[in-house]
């Protein structure tokens, strides 16, 4: 019952992962009894289980995510929502309007125009039909204060770290709210521009190094350090 | 400008750019490199410089365009009118529109296309300078830029030809050599399940030589493939030396 | 594509085809029933009517003169254009040549070009200056599959019973004389086009069986059994074993068809 490759070596989409009695994971397919990947990424086997971890993957709805949308429409009943996927989502107008829709009186522009951002849920999503998203719980809605960042939606989990970890050191060192889209779309909402910046880049780093240890540590460090740096340029004398 | 040549092969066994009848011309391959695309890459093989690009899964616009059960895969393959020697128009010719569906046709067995209904993938391929086996070249980076959109693949596909000149069965025709030689034999592969995707043939074959052809193009094909995947290691690798 | 047919039609090829039959009953390496009939347009300079079942592909060549290419100053030229006519399939729409008409038509100029059917050199009139042009207009009837063996059966055809004006040259000036002269055909390439079907080929697929095939391969064949031409279509595979299987029975059927026409 064999594998073929030493765990977090780096596979290509054809890579034979794993012949015999194996569970095919993310990011690989099965052709009689062997696993072989499907995506660019580092493979990783879990007992009897065969992942990849993708380097780079779109993401695709599942029912209960939350996502972070732009609104491209504004439609006769509802509206358009760009959530970085295949298939364009759906915000219906009643989902929104805590009363009965009425088209003659109600301005949908009004309430949500093109090229805002909202925080929504994904209400259902199959094979046949597009994606359609709620907006209708404590959290969700439009955005209207902070900083917006898209990651390759296979990084979020290593954004979250074991237990929360990671993110947790990012609000903590930053001072910032921060919502990450399951589709890749994270929101940084912070006391002022610079703790926000400093999130993203604490978050562009992750993405950067995302398959290496020790992340964690470095990531404290990172910020540590920049925040010193920031109180020391502050405190300066000017010349 | 116009010589006639007469030996594609000399006394020494060598070609007109000193190759030897199984060897390749020399290939450098990057991906990754244009910003806007969701994959991308960028392929050099002796003079040859191609750019492939790939977008989607997308939703494809008018909706009509798409299919209610799996994916639409199009394909574009264009030579930039600087490309050649005589300027070319950029107007698509016949044989871009052949070799555009060709393409198609190498890569769309290594996508799941059953995978995501209703939308579209778009490849497009620049030819910005060419010398002869564009289309194979075309084919290993289409194949690249689509890995490198994270678009779900059986294997890569990876092309290379092989041809006749001079009596010899030679490997990865340049130019010269498809002109003025005897045959030319492009194939494209999914090496790790040994399928040919593509397979065209132009010239006189005795079916013995066509066998030969056809070996020498896939013994090619996995070597190119072999460097396929270097580029995705050397990507990694850079990033940990940073770290480093 | 496959909208055309009923999916317990596809299932019913498909697994008849894992037991080596075919749903029209025909052996796996068999053509269907093969008609040509040469000189049926008075218009044109050489013509041919191909039937192969219920595929119907009329071809007809014009001859006209011209200037060679540069790189070829003393050869005549060849130019290959197919229509799929509305009328020849539901699913043929009006308007500039598609890519498939546009792929149907280089193949049948490949095996006409590369197994050097036409005496090209026989074709010059000035060497640089004026040649023979040879249009060969392939113009699909009725498509019930496998357009590409009929279209370069008929466009053969067509080029066999094709003559040129004669000429003289007087004065540096070109004069058309009485008198026509048979186009110089030297060789006779024959198409053989398979299909994939449950990892089965077969040759000569009909319609149905194209909309069923996961990949079709075409190859053109020489009087001296050489390969001349090959053309993989659709969006399956092939394995080496599968490609060098049909080298040898395209093979055998071209050299079965040129006996038969009496090529």
């Amino acid at each position: 019952m064999p594998t073929f490759f030493e765990g977090r070596q780096l596979v290509t989409p054809g890579d034979l992962l794993a012949e015999g009695d194996y569970i095919a994971g993310d990011n690989t397919y099965v052709e009689g009894n062997k696993i072989y990947a499907s995506r660019v990424g580092l493979v990783d086997y879990e007992n009897k289980k065969v992942n990849v971890v993708a380097l780079k993957a779109f993401y695709i709805p599942k029912v209960g995510d939350i996502v972070i949308g732009t609104i491209v429409e504004v439609g006769f009943s509802g509206w358009t929502v760009d959530i970085k996927a295949p298939y364009g989502a759906l915000l219906r107008a009643s989902d929104v309007l805590s009363r009965p829709f009425k088209p003659q009186n109600d301005e949908l522009s009004q309430v949500l125009n093109a090229g805002d951002l909202i925080v929504a849920k994904i209400a259902s999503y199959d094979r046949a039909h597009d994606p359609q998203l709620t907006v209708g719980e404590p959290g969700l809605g439009k955005i209207t204060r902070g900083q917006i960042m898209r990651i390759t939606p296979t990084k979020i989990p290593r954004v979250i770290g074991r237990k929360g970890s990671m993110i947790s050191i990012i609000k903590q060192e930053t001072g910032c709210q921060i919502i990450l889209g399951v589709n890749g779309v994270i929101l940084i909402t912070g006391k002022n521009p610079e703790d926000e910046e400093l999130a993203v880049m604490a978050i562009r780093r992750i993405e950067e190094e995302s398959h290496t240890s020790g992340l964690t540590d470095r990531i404290t460090q990172m910020l540590k350090e920049a925040k010193v740096k920031r109180e020391e340029s502050k405190n300066e004398p000017k010349n | 400008m116009n010589q006639k040549i007469e030996k594609l092969i000399d006394k020494k066994g060598l070609r007109l750019d000193g190759r030897k009848p199984d060897e390749l011309r020399p290939v450098k391959i990057d991906v990754g490199i244009l910003a806007n695309a969701d994959g991308s890459a960028y392929i050099e093989q002796g003079k040859n410089k191609i750019l492939a690009a790939a977008f989607g899964p997308r939703e494809l616009h008018p909706k009509h365009l798409s299919l209610s059960d799996r994916m639409v895969l199009r394909c574009r393959y264009h030579m930039a009118p600087f490309s050649v020697q005589e300027r070319k128009s950029p107007a698509p010719s016949r044989r871009e529109v052949e070799l555009s569906k060709v393409i198609r046709e190498s890569l769309e067995p290594a996508i799941f296309i059953e995978q995501y209904p209703r939308t579209g993938i778009d490849i497009f391929v620049e030819v910005l300078q060419a010398d002869g086996g564009t289309r194979c070249a075309s084919i290993t980076a289409a194949s690249l830029a689509l890995a490198d959109a994270g678009i779900p693949m059986r294997d890569l596909v990876v092309a290379c030809a092989a041809g006749k000149v001079d009596g010899t069965i030679v490997l990865d025709l340049m130019d010269t050599e498809d002109k003025v030689g005897v045959a030319d034999v492009p194939v494209a592969l999914m090496p790790n399940l040994n399928a040919i995707t593509l397979l065209q043939m132009d010239g006189i074959l005795t079916l013995e030589e066509f066998e030969k052809a056809v070996d020498l193009a896939i013994a090619g094909c996995r070597k190119i493939y072999a460097m396929q995947k270097e580029v995705f290691k050397n990507k990694y690798v850079s990033i940990r030396e940073v770290e480093e | 594509m496959s909208s055309l047919i009923t999916r317990v039609r596809q299932k019913q090829i498909v697994q008849l085809m894992a037991k080596g039959k075919r749903l029209d009953g025909r052996g796996l390496n068999d053509y269907r029933e093969t008609k040509v009939e040469q000189g049926i347009i008075e218009r044109a300079e050489g013509s041919a009517r191909v039937l192969l079942g219920k595929t119907e592909v009329l071809v007809g060549t014009k001859i006209e003169t011209g200037e060679p290419f540069s790189d070829t100053p003393n050869e005549g030229v060849l130019t290959v254009n197919a229509e799929l006519v509305p009328l020849a399939s539901s699913t043929f729409e009006p308007g500039p040549p598609d890519e498939n008409s546009i792929e149907l038509a280089r193949i049948v100029d490949r095996g006409i070009r590369e197994s050097k059917a036409i005496d090209v050199e026989k074709l010059c009139i000035e060497a640089g200056k004026n040649v023979f042009v040879v249009f060969v207009d392939v113009y699909v009837l009725n498509h019930d599959g496998n357009l590409i063996d009929a279209s370069a059966l008929a466009a053969l055809a067509a080029l066999l019973n094709a003559k040129m004006p004669n000429y003289e040259i007087e004065e540096g000036q070109v004069k058309i004389k009485q008198g026509y002269t048979p186009l110089p055909i030297k060789r006779h390439p024959v198409t053989v086009t398979f299909a994939k079907i449950n990892d089965r080929l077969v040759v000569d697929p009909w319609l149905e069986e194209e909309q069923v095939m996961d990949a079709r391969l075409s190859m053109a064949i020489d009087d001296d059994g050489n390969i001349c031409a090959i053309q993989k279509g659709g969006t399956g595979c092939f394995t080496q074993q599968q490609v060098f299987e049909a080298a040898k029975i395209a093979r055998e059927k071209a050299g079965e068809i040129r006996k038969k026409l009496g090529w």
